[in-house]
């Protein structure tokens, strides 16, 4: 655009590329400091909290496993009755629904979406997914809500030690049966021994990362010092369900050695003792700092920006304000040219913010398109979470499949005759980011939601 | 999993890629001989169990050190003196006892690596090193055969996984597009995206899969939810005329760390998913079955022994499972290095006699005719210890 200034510019990148999109109004809001209007979303408190519609509550993960608990008798009474199982299923079925349109709500809605970006980045760090089961299904929201979100700008140790303690992590990596097999219940039960699945995704996927140099031998010694970190389940008492419990009788006893150094005995404090010494190591401050910029900035992102992001972990003792407030400092983060393709949550978010709507309808406006595109929430395939790389987002398949979820979403939500002119929701959406082949493609639309489905679909719209 | 290591080593692939253009069109095998074979390639993520896939009942360990999760002897499929295939796997089962399918015990990949990750990047990248090529074999082994024969690969879901990944543009498919080519939003994307790199020819990719995909089904895009007519319809693109030669696709849910089950149970379940989507293609396929090959690999095999949770960590060796009309009759594919303690790998996993290289490179010389220099040197570079296996195909 040949008038658009320099604060024009960064305002339209501040809006999409570290927000989730503008909203009509967000881009002039900005302009005036776009890098104050970021720093103002950084918030001691943590990220904000879904909330539930029509006065509902989301429940906690107690009520929430206890809920599964309920399932799990109901489908065995169940039988092989399909009604009778769907109606089993239903609870659970209501609550996940009633958790992904309040979680979309939020990110389609707030006016803090970098906020919210950066929330949504550390639950898939942390990544647990309903695809294990469904007591995993049933608590994945509450853990975002109660492990992550609180924690997402204060240290990064307690972030990693809130992840590894909640009840959804132990069971999506089957830590609450690790048993020791020199602890009291090890020497009793022949058939129970350790798990080493936990250890291992804490040091490679959430800490260390794969390429920090431990052994085989690091991970077995880790499960051994995580053995008792363990919940609630079934037998347990009703007020402990769906709790973290620490079973004393599971520990394998004595002192460990784990990548290089040695854990005393101690019982539930040595895995913590562990989990601190990672989130301490300038391998962690790596992976994070690599991770977030390939997030943010580019799938093959600047070597200078990973070193500001990495330095600054360093220097703040992993304090996450200090990492979000480099971020946002980094000329290299600001670089006009846009790198990332939006995944296919942030293209349905943001199609809501252009449009100034939100989803109303989980199983419509949410579930169903996300599951189409092969991203619905809290479903990640793997332990590693959804990738962030353009080319697993860009096959041929899975662009038709943007263009038709574009087209519907024009016809239902492109702004009607009487509001807002096609042209203007362009420039709302994208400021400064507009190119003029896109500006000329809706000008030219025959309708308003041609119009609309044009600037979603625009090559711009589709980056940030 | 530094950058400086990647971009160093696509750099030495490319060149490799270079210089094999000398020769890639001389001599091999001669296009006729290879038309119309297709070659399909499911992989199973997570790390699928072969001890549970063909589980070697006759070996005398193996009921001890899979306790509660051992497949009974008596719900086994029997296949011969030592091995027998997983209950739910009745279909596979058929296939192989009309000599249309083979399994390989002990497979595994160049490297021990017990991160899925690292492994599935192993798998994929074909070039025998970790993150040693920023591209698949499979989008290579397209660009190895170019030259003679041009021919495509397609995708199969809603991600293109790295195995396809690279230069040579594969198409991709999954069920509830619906797009029509001709409608006017394709023609003002298409310019919108001319100079895009990414979106243009994604885009134009998909337009035409889809013009395919409502002509296979007489106007109907297929549904998603029924796993067997999923993989019919899959068939049916590979049938088409022009359809691609290669397909790849994906299945989940195989880490079964805790409650694995054993001829019930999660695992079970996946594996009957995985018999829906062998029978489907057969199916599908029809009378171009004959000029198939399925090759079903995993990044790596389970624990030997049964682990405290009723499940299995990760191992290394597994089973591949080959199938297809196209292929030679036979027996067990490669060596049976035991279940004895001594031979357990570092004492706790099912160790490898094959290379998992040597059963894609034999498929791809004897059923694809893919030239032997460019197999080593493109397709699956620094491989020669990996020597293709021979005698698969018919």
């Amino acid at each position: 655009m040949t008038f658009s200034s320099t604060a024009d510019l960064k305002a339209a990148v501040a809006a999409t590329r570290f927000g989730l999109g503008a909203r009509p109004g967000e881009i002039a809001l900005a302009r005036h400091d776009p890098h104050g209007w970021l720093q103002a979303q950084i918030s001691p408190n943590g990220a904000d909290q879904p909330q539930a519609g029509g006065g509902g509550v989301l429940a906690g993960t107690p009520e929430s496993y206890q809920a599964f608990l309920a399932y799990r008798a109901a489908i065995n009474a169940a039988g092989q009755d399909p009604m009778a199982r769907k109606a089993a299923r239903q609870p659970l079925d209501d609550a996940l629904a009633q958790e992904v349109l309040a979680r979309a709500w939020l990110a389609a809605v707030t006016p803090s979406p970098f906020r919210e970006r950066w929330a949504l980045f550390w639950g898939n760090h942390f990544t647990v997914s309903l695809m294990k089961g469904e007591d995993v299904g049933a608590t994945a929201a509450a853990f975002e809500r109660e492990a992550i979100r609180p924690h997402v700008f204060g240290r990064f140790a307690d972030l990693l030690s809130a992840s590894s303690r909640h009840p959804a992590m132990l069971m999506y990596l089957d830590q609450q049966n690790s048993i020791g097999p020199s602890s009291p219940a090890g020497l009793k039960r022949k058939n129970s021994g350790l798990n080493e699945n936990l250890g291992r995704e804490i040091m490679e996927l959430h800490s260390l990362g794969v390429d920090a140099g431990y052994s085989q031998g690091d991970v077995t010694e880790f499960a051994r010092a995580l053995t008792g970190w363990s919940m609630g389940g079934p037998g347990a008492a009703v007020e402990q369900q769906g709790t973290f419990l620490y079973q004393q009788p599971y520990h394998e006893p004595g002192e460990r050695r784990v990548f290089g150094k040695v854990y005393a005995s101690g019982q539930e404090r040595q895995a913590q003792a562990a989990l601190d010494d990672f989130a301490a190591s300038p391998h962690t401050a790596r992976h994070i700092a690599h991770k977030l910029a390939v997030h943010f900035v580019a799938d093959d992102p600047p070597p200078a920006l990973i070193a500001r992001l990495e330095a600054a972990y360093r220097s703040s003792d992993g304090d996450l304000a200090q990492v979000a407030n480099a971020l946002i400092s980094a000329p290299e983060a600001w670089e006009p040219a846009a790198h990332k393709l939006k995944t296919p949550y942030e293209f349905l978010i943001s199609s809501h913010r252009a449009a100034g709507t939100g989803p109303t309808d989980a199983h419509k406006d949410v579930l169903g398109p996300l599951g189409g595109f092969g991203h619905r929430p809290f479903a990640a395939p793997q332990p590693n979470g959804w990738s962030d790389a353009a080319a697993d987002w860009a096959a041929p398949d899975a662009i038709i499949k943007r263009v038709t979820f574009a087209q519907g979403f024009a016809n239902a939500h492109a702004p009607k005759a009487g509001g807002p002119a096609p042209v203007q929701v362009a420039q709302e959406s994208l400021g400064a980011r507009l190119a003029p082949a896109t500006l000329t493609a809706v000008q030219r639309a025959e309708s308003r939601p041609e119009a609309f489905a044009i600037l979603l679909m625009s090559p711009e719209f589709q980056r940030r | 999993m530094t950058q400086h290591f990647t971009r160093r080593s696509a750099l030495a692939l490319a060149a490799s890629t270079g210089l094999s253009a000398a020769f890639i069109g001389a001599g091999g095998a001669q296009a006729g001989t290879f038309e119309n074979r297709k070659l399909v390639v499911i992989i199973c993520r997570g790390a699928m169990d072969g001890l549970s896939v063909s589980p070697p009942v006759g070996d005398p360990n193996y009921a001890v050190l899979r306790g509660a999760i051992a497949i009974p002897p008596d719900q086994a499929l029997k296949l011969d003196g030592t091995f027998g295939l997983h209950p739910k796997l009745a279909g596979l089962y058929a296939m192989i006892q009309s000599g249309q399918a083979r399994i390989a015990p002990a497979v595994a990949i160049p490297q021990r690596i017990r991160s899925h990750f690292e492994a599935q990047d192993m798998l994929e990248n074909g070039s025998g090193q970790l993150y040693g090529a920023a591209t698949g074999w499979l989008n290579r082994t397209l660009q190895a055969v170019q030259p003679r024969r041009p021919i495509r690969a397609l995708s199969i879901g809603a991600q293109e996984p790295l195995i396809l990944h690279g230069p040579m543009q594969a198409d991709s498919w999954s069920p509830g597009g619906r797009l029509d080519p001709t409608a006017r939003i394709s023609g003002i994307l298409g310019d919108l995206y001319k100079d895009d790199a990414l979106l243009g020819p994604a885009l134009a990719a998909g337009l035409k899969t889809e013009g395919q995909a409502s002509a296979l089904n007489g106007g109907h895009a297929p549904g998603g939810g029924d796993v067997q007519a999923f993989a019919v319809t899959a068939a049916k693109f590979l049938r088409a005329p022009d359809g691609p030669s290669i397909a790849v696709l994906s299945l989940d849910g195989f880490d079964t760390h805790a409650n694995q089950g054993a001829a019930q149970g999660q695992l079970a379940n996946r594996l009957g998913v995985l018999d829906k989507v062998l029978t489907g293609l057969r199916d599908g396929m029809g009378d171009q079955w004959s000029k198939t090959v399925v090759v079903v690999a995993t990044e790596f095999g389970r624990t030997a022994r049964v682990n405290g949770t009723a499940g299995t960590d990760h191992g290394t060796a597994s089973t591949v499972i080959l199938a297809g009309g196209a292929l030679a009759r036979g027996g067990i594919v490669g060596d049976w290095p035991t279940l004895d303690q001594a031979k357990l790998f570092e004492n706790r996993d099912l160790a490898p006699t094959l290379d998992v290289r040597q059963v894609f490179k034999g498929v791809l010389v004897e059923h694809m005719g893919v030239d032997g220099r460019a197999l080593e040197t493109v397709v699956f570079p620094r491989s020669a210890d990996a020597r293709p296996l021979r005698g698969l195909i018919a």
